[in-house]
């Protein structure tokens, strides 16, 4: 348990079961008044966030989270399994969790996931993945500018600004956690 | 810390105790380690050797007051514990003056003077005050009447997550007047109405800045304070003071009297523009 002092910006706690972290956090103390700590709060499940002012003599459940090391197996229905690199169990993640992050999960991927108990909270992808452009327009030969940009798509149909000198069929790294170019790896 | 509020303490410093010489004050200076800090149910005293730093220098300029003083102030460092945040620091400069033969609302006029004074420094909308009773504040913002329905833990947190954001709107200074008897302090009661504590706040852009009492000067009624306090304090598990017998003997000779204290950091944050006590504390 943590007391009402123990808290601060980003600590993870837990309110009815739910992982929530504080994303913002204020000491307050009115006139002659008890110690009161303001507390902006995200619940890590929902996503919402909220208000929760608590007492100094509150105490406040802690949050265990783990991280683990999975590789992408394979896509079944909504749900995307992977597989416990120490364990080789199986963790199914709906897409609702995996967002945007499904363009760029490729086969045997490594991927940390965040558990809340044995409740999946988060993917964690490796922050660059190489992929083809399966669609764009024929560059000018011989422009290497990398400020001027053109759109391009990959074979999944996800959409990137990509500078004009990359062509169908080169490799190229994105950066996950933009979901941008990065720079290209081979020409085709 | 940046150089230019280094200067403004100073340029605002000078100010004050012109403010205060100007009209005849005498400035003090009274003990910083002392045996016996103010009783106060939430004010936590930090130790030193077998002593306690001050957590205001309340009690001594009431005892300059009975023995004949008529105006004193004080500048000076007070220590809380565990205070600390944006608005809180455990070690802060608090200014604390007094006037004889006067109540909290003779000491409306001094801050009224006070902070319109350092408003040349930026300003605070201080021709624009609103007085409101906190009797008048709690029913439009937080929808009851702590006085004569007073309930602690409702009245702190209605106060903070109701009260206090909705007096941000006002473009002036607000002055929070006429407390719940129960917190008093060191206030004496509103002869017309018994609930009532002559006691009132000020609050600049939302935060609470000076504390004022028409004080108590009843040993009797300051005794029987201590005391609930402390068995208040000893419940709570808190470390229980003792009571300053020399400050309750001069209550005695001491005249009606009013009094304000002052958060010297927190005035100068909100006249250098910021929101945090960082921006005025050197080595924070």
């Amino acid at each position: 348990m943590y007391s009402a002092s123990d808290l601060k910006k980003g600590l993870k706690i837990e309110i009815d079961g739910d992982p929530c972290m504080i994303t913002n956090f204020e000491f307050s103390k009115p006139g002659k008044g008890q110690a009161l700590y303001r507390c902006k709060i995200k619940n890590l499940i929902s996503g919402n966030t909220f208000d929760k002012t608590y007492r100094s003599s509150e105490k406040i459940n802690r949050c265990s989270l783990m991280s683990y090391d999975f590789t992408f197996s394979y896509i079944d229905g909504e749900n995307y399994v992977f597989s416990n690199n120490e364990t080789y169990e199986e963790a199914l993640l709906g897409i609702d969790l995996i967002g945007d992050l499904k363009n760029f999960i490729v086969d045997d991927m490594s991927v940390e996931i965040l558990f809340h108990n044995d409740r999946a909270l988060e993917i964690t992808l490796p922050n660059f993945v190489e992929m083809e452009i399966a669609a764009t327009e024929p560059g000018a030969r011989g422009d290497t500018a990398t400020n001027v940009m053109k759109p391009a798509s990959l074979a999944n149909g996800y959409e990137i600004n990509v500078p004009i000198f990359i062509n169908e069929g080169d490799v190229i790294r994105i950066d996950t956690r933009t979901g941008t170019y990065a720079d290209r790896v081979s020409k085709r | 810390m940046g150089v230019e509020n280094i200067i403004l303490r100073d340029a605002v410093m000078r100010s004050i105790r012109a403010f205060f010489y100007d009209q005849g004050f005498v400035e003090v200076e009274t003990p910083v380690r002392l045996k016996t800090p103010c009783m106060e149910l939430h004010i936590d005293a930090e130790p030193s050797g077998d002593h306690f730093l001050r957590t205001s220098p309340e009690l001594f300029h009431k005892q300059l007051l009975a023995a004949g003083h008529k105006q004193i102030f004080e500048i000076g460092k007070c220590f809380r514990r565990g205070e600390f945040g944006p608005l809180h620091n455990p070690e802060y400069t608090m200014l604390e003056w007094y006037r004889t033969h006067a109540d909290y609302m003779d000491m409306l006029a001094d801050i009224q003077a006070l902070i319109s004074g350092v408003s040349k420094y930026r300003n605070l909308g201080s021709d624009d005050w609103k007085i409101l009773t906190v009797s008048e504040a709690f029913l439009e913002y937080a929808g009851w009447d702590p006085v004569g329905h007073y309930n602690e833990d409702r009245f702190d947190m209605d106060l903070v997550e109701k009260v206090e954001p909705a007096l941000k709107q006002f473009p002036g200074p607000v002055v929070l007047i006429d407390y719940p008897i129960e917190v008093a302090a060191l206030a004496r009661h509103k002869p017309s109405h018994p609930l009532v504590a002559e006691r009132w706040e000020l609050y600049l852009c939302g935060v609470e800045i000076a504390n004022a009492y028409s004080e108590l000067t009843d040993p009797i009624e300051q005794r029987r304070r201590f005391e609930a306090c402390a068995g208040q304090r000893r419940r709570l598990g808190k470390e229980v003071y003792p009571i300053d017998e020399a400050f309750l003997q001069s209550l005695e000779k001491m005249p009606p009297a009013g009094g304000v204290a002052l958060g010297v950091d927190r005035l100068l944050m909100l006249l250098a523009g910021a929101d945090s006590l960082d921006a005025v504390l050197s080595f924070r």
